[in-house]
């Protein structure tokens, strides 16, 4: 019986795994896509006003991937870390947000 | 271990012992030592800075000194004095409190002490170098920045290197409060101290790194010929102002919410009551913390930054007045119907309230955008701030030192002593800064280093200077009972105040390992609950076994040592490109001792099992 149950256990976890080789692979690739892509814009030199917002918005979602599929941030027992970045995120993009208006503007 | 550490030991191993210990009592008792120091160096400053106050027109210090006196005044107050006794109280309570050995880091633990203690020693050398920082403890940009002399110099350096210290003290804290809890102790059962301290070690890990920035900037504009406050080279000296205060308005948070937790633990304790509101008090704690953020340009609404921004900001600032109700509403409430007891803590307590309170109306005050501009930078402020800060974390510190020093040394404060010394300190501490109100109203300025007689001046600022020599009455007489106390050396039990929480479930002063076993949680005020339920006892979460403990080390020490010299080098390299090799010199002793640290194993011992059965470390 023991026995059983680890094996099932043991094939649980050969799947488990599996699939996340599998997401990390995607994400990989995924990443080096961008990368291209960010270095693709600025090669055909698009007009700066869109290839700059573009590749921030890569830079986030990269972020989220390094996070979440590298960093493990999406498995159980992280809730605190993720807490704390979201709004360590917050303050600072409110904090930097309003003094830059309040500077500059 | 037990029978040759229960000895006598000499005053070089002792010292020794000090110098590289990691544990968590130990450095409060170094916070608390290093940070009365600074205080009473710093109370020095304020007598002279009300001697020179005390009649108009007087010639008791140079304009030059005065300056330096009320940097070094506001400075060493709130970096040098006021962080380090909050951190001495959060190191003695907070890991006994929630029902651990030591905190999560003790090698960082002692290396945030350390590096602290060299940055204010740094800053206060400036004395005796040919003048200390006089461009006011905000230092605003551009006076900080073309201040003559290398005062400022020694500001910046000294106070990036002890905010380096203050950072890693906070995280340390952090990680101890989530990870080390004991069985049991959720978050919703923590004492309302280690609650704020964990609030207030989140304000730190948000705000220090503003106030590392800003002290970047300055040092890259005094020191490496930089302009990024020097509107003239295409520099912003608003810029200054922002990031200091960015990181300056969460700052009094941090020192006035650890002090709001232990007055929730004291008036609950002397009470014997639950504290009344618990969650609405961890709520408060929290929306304060959070909005501590977003109201830092209420110090600057007379920069020019327009309407808008002045309104957003003064809203939001009446807006914390809010949660802080809360919490004074629930301290009396918790008070209502008690069994009240008077000790000197909670003398302190119930003094601390309207105290306080006072101080909070005169911020509301403030914080009316369009009003501020009469009372900005007038001694209005002066009075305020020192409400807060006197009236909350003074009074805290004092009722936190009354309330722990079972902890901290295994004694008791006289209460004879402690009410004797409260009295002078209180009346004086509200004849010196209520009337800096009215002062302040008609039109004495802030930092002017006299007054011309005649002026309606000369009676509020007389009154004001007498109460600041009862205040020092005070401290002396506080002084007085702790060399008393500690000559007397009576050894008390571990639960003297008949406590509620978990430090006072074991003996005083608590044996090194704190915690023979883990005890298990079985609600709030958790040892309140087994003395009324239970044996009386902290039930144990664990069996007895093998104590894993962290090896003392002097790398901390070292690693700090290094900052300290590498300071005086860039400092002094302006003048001179040679003084760059000892800059480097300091910068390579700390690099080495990080690289030694990182590259030897230091796993530390075990206590067994047999020995604690025995009565390891019990003395």
């Amino acid at each position: 019986m023991a026995k059983n149950t680890n094996s099932t256990s043991y094939e649980f976890y050969k799947q488990k795994n599996k699939e996340e080789m599998k997401y990390q692979l995607i994400t990989f690739a995924l990443m080096i896509i961008f990368t291209l892509v960010a270095f693709g814009m600025v090669i055909a030199e698009y007009n700066p006003m869109f290839t700059i917002p573009v590749i921030i918005l890569l830079a986030c979602v990269q972020v989220g991937f390094q996070l979440y599929y590298f960093m493990h941030m999406s498995h159980k027992g992280h809730g605190l870390p993720a807490l704390f970045l979201y709004s360590g995120i917050f303050v600072a993009l409110l904090t930097v947000l309003a003094m830059v208006t309040i500077v500059w503007w | 271990m037990s029978t040759a550490t229960a000895q006598k030991k000499g005053f070089g191993a002792t010292l020794w012992d000090y110098l590289t210990t990691v544990d968590h009592k130990k450095i409060a008792i170094l916070y608390l030592v290093a940070g009365g120091i600074f205080f009473l160096a710093g109370g020095l400053e304020a007598m002279l800075i009300r001697i020179q106050l005390a009649v108009p027109d007087n010639d008791f210090v140079s304009a030059g000194l005065y300056n330096q006196l009320i940097t070094m005044h506001g400075t060493t107050m709130i970096f040098l004095a006021a962080m380090p006794l909050i951190f001495a109280l959060m190191n003695i309570a907070v890991p006994l409190q929630i029902g651990a050995r030591d905190v999560a880091f003790p090698f960082l633990n002692s290396l945030g002490f350390w590096l602290f203690f060299f940055g204010g020693v740094l800053l206060n050398v400036s004395w005796f170098t040919g003048g200390a920082p006089d461009a006011g403890w905000t230092a605003y940009a551009p006076l900080s920045t073309t201040s003559p002399g290398h005062g400022v110099d020694y500001y910046v350096m000294g106070l990036q290197i002890s905010g380096a210290g203050t950072l890693i003290g906070g995280i340390n804290f952090l990680v101890t409060i989530v990870n080390m809890r004991a069985p049991g102790m959720t978050y919703m059962r923590m004492p309302l101290f280690t609650w704020t301290a964990f609030v207030t070690s989140v304000l730190i890990l948000f705000a220090f790194p503003a106030l590392t920035v800003g002290l970047f900037l300055m040092m890259f504009d005094r020191m490496f010929g930089a302009n990024f406050f020097d509107p003239q080279m295409g520099g912003n000296h608003v810029i200054w102002e922002h990031l200091f205060w960015i990181f300056g308005h969460p700052e009094v948070y941090i020192l006035v919410l650890p002090i709001f937790g232990l007055f929730s633990d004291i008036i609950s304790t002397f009470s014997k009551k639950r504290l009344f509101g618990y969650s609405a008090m961890v709520f408060a704690v929290v929306l304060i913390g959070f909005l501590g953020f977003m109201v830092w340009a209420h110090h600057m609404f007379t920069t020019g930054l327009g309407p808008v921004a002045n309104s957003i900001f003064a809203i939001a600032t009446m807006a914390i007045a809010v949660p802080t109700g809360i919490k004074i509403f629930n301290w009396i409430f918790t008070m209502w119907g008690g069994s009240i007891r008077m000790t000197t803590p909670m003398l302190w307590t119930v003094a601390f309230i309207p105290s306080f309170t006072l101080g909070g109306f005169g911020g509301v005050m403030l914080a009316a955008a369009a009003a501020d501009y009469q009372y900005h930078d007038t001694y209005f402020v002066v009075a305020h701030f020192h409400y807060v800060i006197v009236g909350g974390v003074v009074f805290g510190v004092f009722a936190g030192l009354h309330y722990w020093w079972p902890k901290f040394f295994g004694t008791m404060l006289s209460e004879k002593l402690g009410k004797l010394a409260f009295w002078p300190f209180f009346v004086g501490f509200h004849l010196t800064f209520f009337i800096q109100h009215f002062l302040g109203l008609m039109g004495m300025p802030r930092r002017y280093w006299k007054f011309l007689p005649n002026q309606d001046l000369d009676l509020g600022n007389l009154v004001s200077t007498i109460g600041a020599f009862l205040m020092a009455i005070g401290a002396v007489i506080f002084l007085i009972n702790v060399i008393v106390t500690s000559v007397k050396g009576e050894k008390v039990s571990g639960d003297p105040w008949d406590g509620r929480t978990l430090e006072w479930s074991i003996p005083s002063p608590p044996p090194f390992y704190n915690f023979t076993q883990t005890p298990l949680v079985r609600g709030l005020d958790p040892l309140w609950i087994e003395k009324r339920q239970g044996n009386g006892k902290m039930t144990p979460a664990e069996p007895l076994g093998d104590i894993h403990m962290p090896n003392n080390s002097f790398i901390p020490f070292v690693m700090s040592l290094g900052l300290f010299i590498a300071g005086f080098g860039f400092i002094y390299q302006v003048d001179d490109k040679n003084w760059l090799i000892v800059g480097i010199a300091g910068m390579l002793i700390t690099l080495g001792s990080m690289f030694v640290r990182s590259v030897k194993d230091d796993l530390g011992y075990h206590i067994h099992k047999e020995d604690l059965e025995k009565g390891a470390g019990s003395e």
